[in-house]
């Protein structure tokens, strides 16, 4: 079989922090904060995240902090979104640095996206997606700052998009999707609100998205893809269900998507890479034990290292 | 706008409307940067625009400036966001808005920031704005009738702006073009369970059942009606386990032997409610047992026989089944 190819990944995930001045570069400018998330967290995983400079980062994602709001932007001088200050967060609890926020400030500024039906917007403009409500949890939970939202609410609002599969939508109504389903589980198992899902059913849905290929897909009828592998596996591994696909199949499914000779992983077998299936493949492996890895939490998204040391600090 | 295809693209810094607007280019970090040509009309455009977004100008050139940007990048949500900014400021015409962000959604149907804009649009625009919207989203998922942002737009519209009055003809009319498509299943329980019109659940289960059963018996294999059949029965299991209509399908199915995961999964639930099955049922699962020789003949229950045979012919979950197995009461 196939193995994965750790140091043409690391050198993948290195080389694109140079192009910045490429078109995919520019075009992506706006969630260059999410980018850098996926890889850094990548770095982590493989057990490299010393490969990077630090500091340079930090000072990078502190110019993208609005003071004003308290939210952190996709890229300096853009406007704050709670999708960037997740990532943030993440970014510095990797980094073993979340004494450099301002923590009063942040958790403000997500505990002000809260809406009195309990679900979240993303940012001023108001869209609302159980996206945010996982976003503003996670957050606030990293910031040990959870009372500083209703959580009741928030989770009677997640409970409300459950559909008769067992999955959640992004609003009451919408499709369940595997997405929007990490999001909805991720959000509950951080308020210890599992209790609100039928896991048998959802189990059987999200093992019912195992193709024949062995990949996942995030919907029925739809193709398998080596992102879904993060969204679906974790959430299996969160309702104690993971044992009920075929993970061998899985893993040989995620290993051909590598690039073996310049590195990344894609989508689907032969397609190109990025960061963010590179992110989403490591990461699946991650979730299977694949050996010399490290050990993710799958509602933190963060290597459990990392989730202990903020909440068993020294 | 200002640039059309077909023209050549004039530079910001040869327009004379922009001669008094010195360019903000992006604050990267200490990395160098190394031009590549393809890009430069994209550079310029973006430090043009963070010109007038750092000095919060909100005029006519400033909204023509934020066209040309999102036509280049419409998925930074930046742009957007001082756009609407500037609506507002300049108490802009919201119908030529309309098709401003209509004719943006039609090449970007995946993009968050649109789908956002156009029901901040429509909010402002209020119902009036329904029966475009609907028919604009009927527009996208004819291309892609699975796309999630227009779905879940629609669903927006139709609660907060009304136009339930087709909706389950158009999920009628979607099924049948393609009777796996989980969306439209998904938006014909929306329909059945939300709209003013219809009643509620209860009012429709029993014609909504008789549909279902029509959809599995033409395509047993297909997942989503048999998942809308217990959403029918949801927080019932009892009235599922009893209704004739629905042990009547998995039996059919069952006896024409082919594509019988669905129908064995249901029929376990069944069991499992105290649904009480006739010989016939246990017959043909028998049948079904004897074409796996691999499984062994020691005589165990019917609910275990459903197991055994689940876990041969659906191999990939044969954990799941080997579970329920465990599991039987
Ligand atoms: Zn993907």
């Amino acid at each position: 079989m196939e193995e994965l190819k750790v140091d043409k990944h690391i050198q993948y995930i290195l080389s694109i922090e140079k192009e910045k001045d490429s078109f995919m570069a520019l075009t992506m400018e706006h969630l260059r904060m999410n980018g850098a998330y996926w890889g850094l967290a990548t770095l982590d995983i493989l057990q490299n995240i010393a490969t990077v400079d630090q500091n340079e980062v930090i000072s990078w994602i502190m110019s993208c902090w609005d003071e004003e709001s308290g939210g952190f932007a996709g890229n300096v001088g853009h406007d704050p979104h709670l999708l960037y200050t997740l990532s943030a967060v993440q970014i510095l609890a990797l980094l073993n640095r979340l004494d450099i926020l301002d923590v009063e400030m942040v958790s403000k500024y997500v505990s002000g996206l809260q809406n009195v039906d309990g679900s979240f917007a993303g940012d001023m403009w108001g869209e609302i997606d159980t996206r945010f409500s996982y976003c503003a949890i996670c957050c606030l939970s990293i910031l040990r700052s959870l009372d500083k939202i209703d959580v009741a609410k928030a989770v009677d609002y997640i409970v409300s998009c459950k559909n008769l599969d067992g999955g959640f939508g992004c609003t009451p109504g919408g499709e369940s999707h595997a997405g929007q389903i990490f999001c909805c589980v991720g959000a509950l198992s951080i308020t210890g609100s599992l209790h609100h899902i039928d896991k048998d059913l959802l189990g059987w849905w999200l093992c019912e998205r195992q193709c024949s290929d062995g990949g996942l897909c995030g919907r029925p009828e739809k193709l398998s893809d080596v992102c879904y592998s993060w969204w679906v596996l974790s959430s299996l591994i969160m309702i104690d269900r993971v044992h009920w696909i075929d993970k061998g199949k899985l893993t040989k499914f995620i290993l051909n998507c590598q690039d073996c000779e310049n590195g990344g992983i894609s989508d689907r077998p032969d397609n190109a890479v990025d960061v963010y299936h590179t992110y989403f493949g490591v990461a699946g492996l991650s979730l299977m034990e694949y050996p010399g890895l490290k050990t993710i939490d799958p509602a933190y998204a963060l290597p459990v290292d990392v989730v202990n040391r903020f909440f068993f600090p020294e | 706008m200002s640039s059309e295809e077909d023209d050549e693209w004039v530079p910001f810094s040869r327009r004379s409307e922009w001669s008094d607007v010195k360019p903000v280019p992006q604050d990267d970090g200490p990395h160098p940067v190394v031009p590549i040509a393809y890009a430069d009309d994209f550079r310029e455009t973006m430090d043009y625009f963070r010109a007038v977004y750092f000095s919060d100008e909100r005029s006519r050139r400033a909204l023509d400036l934020t066209s040309e940007a999102i036509a280049m990048n419409p998925g930074n949500y930046t742009i957007w966001h001082f756009r609407r900014l500037v609506l507002e400021s300049l108490h802009a015409d919201l119908n030529d808005e309309l098709k401003f962000i209509n004719s943006v959604a039609s090449k970007n149907s995946k993009n968050y920031q649109i789908w956002h804009h156009k029901r901040w649009l429509a909010e402002k625009l209020g119902p009036e704005a329904a029966e475009k919207e609907l028919e604009f989203t009927k527009n996208i998922l004819s291309i892609d009738a699975k796309n999630y942002h227009a779905w879940s737009h629609r669903q927006w519209v139709l609660e907060a702006l009304g136009g339930w009055e087709n909706e389950l003809d158009y999920c009628n009319e979607l099924l049948e073009d393609d009777i796996y498509n989980n969306s439209a299943w998904n938006q014909r329980y929306f329909v059945i369970t939300r709209s003013p019109l219809l009643g509620g659940l209860q009012a429709m289960r029993e014609s909504e059942v008789s549909y279902t059963v029509g959809a599995i018996l033409s395509n047993p294999e297909n997942e989503s009606p048999w998942r809308y059949l217990r959403g029918l029965h949801k927080d019932d299991p009892d009235l599922l386990a009893h209704n004739k209509q629905v042990s009547g399908v998995c039996l059919q199915v069952l006896s024409a032997k082919h594509d019988v995961v669905f129908a064995l999964s249901l029929l376990l639930d069944l069991l499992r409610h105290g649904f009480q099955p006739s010989l016939e049922f246990c017959g043909v699962v028998d049948a079904l047992r004897s074409v796996s020789p691999e499984l062994s003949s020691d005589p165990a229950s019917l609910a275990g026989s459903i197991c055994s045979i689940l876990e041969t012919v659906d191999p990939l979950r044969s954990n799941y089944w080997a579970w329920r197995r465990s599991h039987l009461p």
